[in-house]
């Protein structure tokens, strides 16, 4: 087959507009699931080690429920399943007046699934410095939550900066499935332009470029938190 | 919500069916093809030719820093280069799936080879051992029992990973449930089997991955 490269097409109206908003909106789920993600994981992950068994069983379903479902199927709950479950105004507001309804469904839907990942790194660090830190930190004098707030947390967070690192390369990665409910992002738009162009490989190639900068940017970003905050 | 309609499920069971067949083929394929060539890649990686683990570095870094929707979207359209002819859908996704997974297992094999302590190659070698010998009888033993719960839960990652075909259209379990959802206008249903059905047997397969291997004593 014969292939007739093109290159200049991606600088040609409308299709650089349409790639560099597909970047726009990669950055920008990417970050605002990243962000739910670390919260409701830190927060889960924390909860999977406090002594009460209600609050551990509550985590651990969240962290079960929400690896175990393909992220894909989760999104279509959110944005399809999710509307109809709730009282009928609220339903209803979700529907129509729900701000960049496909973004913010996005946004929860991956960072919600992130956040169960994000718990069990969480969880398994604290575990491993409470161990032998814990019995440690009460015997000084702090109460449990005072040991949470300046012994475990800092020590366990600082533990698990290489496995968040390949966390947030995934976040990036799986921004890519917000294509599924209608947003465009960087991925969805090197389609738009094949199949509008049939430049399927300079249209894919920038894809492709964006997640390798993107990770590349993740890992930096994430080395210079390291090295701020080096482990003792 | 009030209205809840199981029959909209019995009567499309065969359709679902054939849909948990195709990711289960996808599954299969991917995984067999994945551990094969992500051992090849492992080897190529730790061996000690010029410039080979360097571009089997370069290729597994790239292909995880991908989407796999957009590997699917690449080989779909490399696919009649590649190969000079058209080719269907579900090869393109099987090639896909394969070179994608590989890389992933690459990294489990990898680790795994690592994970064995290198006096153990060195006394094998003393021994009298050939690299290939030693290779084989004395780290490969050892470093499968380290990889086996990793290379599983890699299977449970694919299974979920194989509902991406939806982007391609092809008529995988959970593409089929979706036809039904917007064809019969029943989403609340088939997307909450469709759950259902991920979670039972991703929930099972990870609770029997992490009872059968405990993790080996050191």
């Amino acid at each position: 087959m014969n292939y007739r490269w093109n290159w200049g097409i991606l600088l040609q109206d409308p299709y650089f507009g349409w790639l560099w908003s597909g970047l726009g909106w990669t950055v920008l789920i990417g970050l605002a699931s990243w962000a739910l993600a670390l919260l409701v994981g830190t927060v889960a992950g924390i909860a999977r080690t406090l002594p009460s068994r209600l609050v551990r069983a509550l985590a651990t379903i969240y962290v079960e429920l929400f690896r175990n479902i393909p992220p894909l199927v989760q999104l279509f709950l959110w944005f399809f399943v999710f509307p109809e479950l709730l009282p009928d105004e609220l339903g209803l507001w979700v529907k129509r007046d729900l701000p960049f309804p496909e973004f913010t469904t996005s946004a929860v839907g991956i960072g919600l699934f992130m956040g169960a990942r994000v718990a069990e790194q969480v969880s398994a660090a604290i575990r491993a410095v409470s161990l032998r830190l814990m019995p440690a930190a009460l015997a000084t004098g702090l109460r449990p939550l005072q040991a949470y707030r300046f012994i475990l947390l800092p020590l366990g967070l600082r533990a698990i900066i290489g496995p968040l690192t390949s966390e947030l390369l995934i976040t990036i990665k799986i921004s890519s499935l917000a294509l599924t409910i209608g947003v465009l992002e960087i991925t969805a738009q090197s389609r738009h332009v094949e199949n509008y162009t049939f430049q399927g490989f300079e249209a894919f190639s920038v894809a492709t470029a964006v997640y390798l900068l993107l990770g590349l940017a993740a890992t930096v970003v994430m080395r210079g938190i390291a090295r701020q905050i080096k482990p003792l | 919500m009030n209205d809840f309609d199981v029959t909209v499920i019995r009567q499309n069971w065969q359709f679902l069916a054939e849909g948990l067949a195709l990711s289960a083929l996808l599954v299969a394929v991917s995984v067999l093809g994945g551990v094969v060539l992500g051992a090849l890649l492992a080897l190529s990686r730790l061996s000690r030719l010029p410039l080979l683990p360097a571009l089997v570095a370069g290729y597994v870094t790239v292909m995880r820093t991908l989407p796999l929707v957009l590997v699917l979207f690449w080989f779909y359209f490399l696919g009649p280069f590649l190969l000079g002819h058209p080719i269907g859908s579900l090869t393109a996704a099987l090639i896909a799936f394969v070179l994608f997974e590989a890389a992933f297992y690459c990294e489990i094999i990898r680790a795994g080879i690592q994970s064995v302590r290198p006096g153990q190659a060195q006394a094998a070698l003393a021994t009298g051992m050939t690299h290939a010998q030693a290779m084989r009888l004395v780290v490969l033993p050892t470093a499968l029992r380290a990889m086996v719960p990793l290379l599983l839960n890699q299977v449970i990652i694919v299974f979920q990973d194989t509902s991406l075909v939806y982007v391609v259209t092809l008529r995988d379990f959970m593409t089929a449930a979706s036809i039904i959802a917007s064809r019969d206008s029943r989403p609340i249903e088939m997307y909450s089997l469709v759950a259902l059905v991920y979670l039972a047997i991703c929930f099972t397969a990870s609770r029997l991955v992490a009872a059968l291997w405990k993790p080996a004593p050191r």
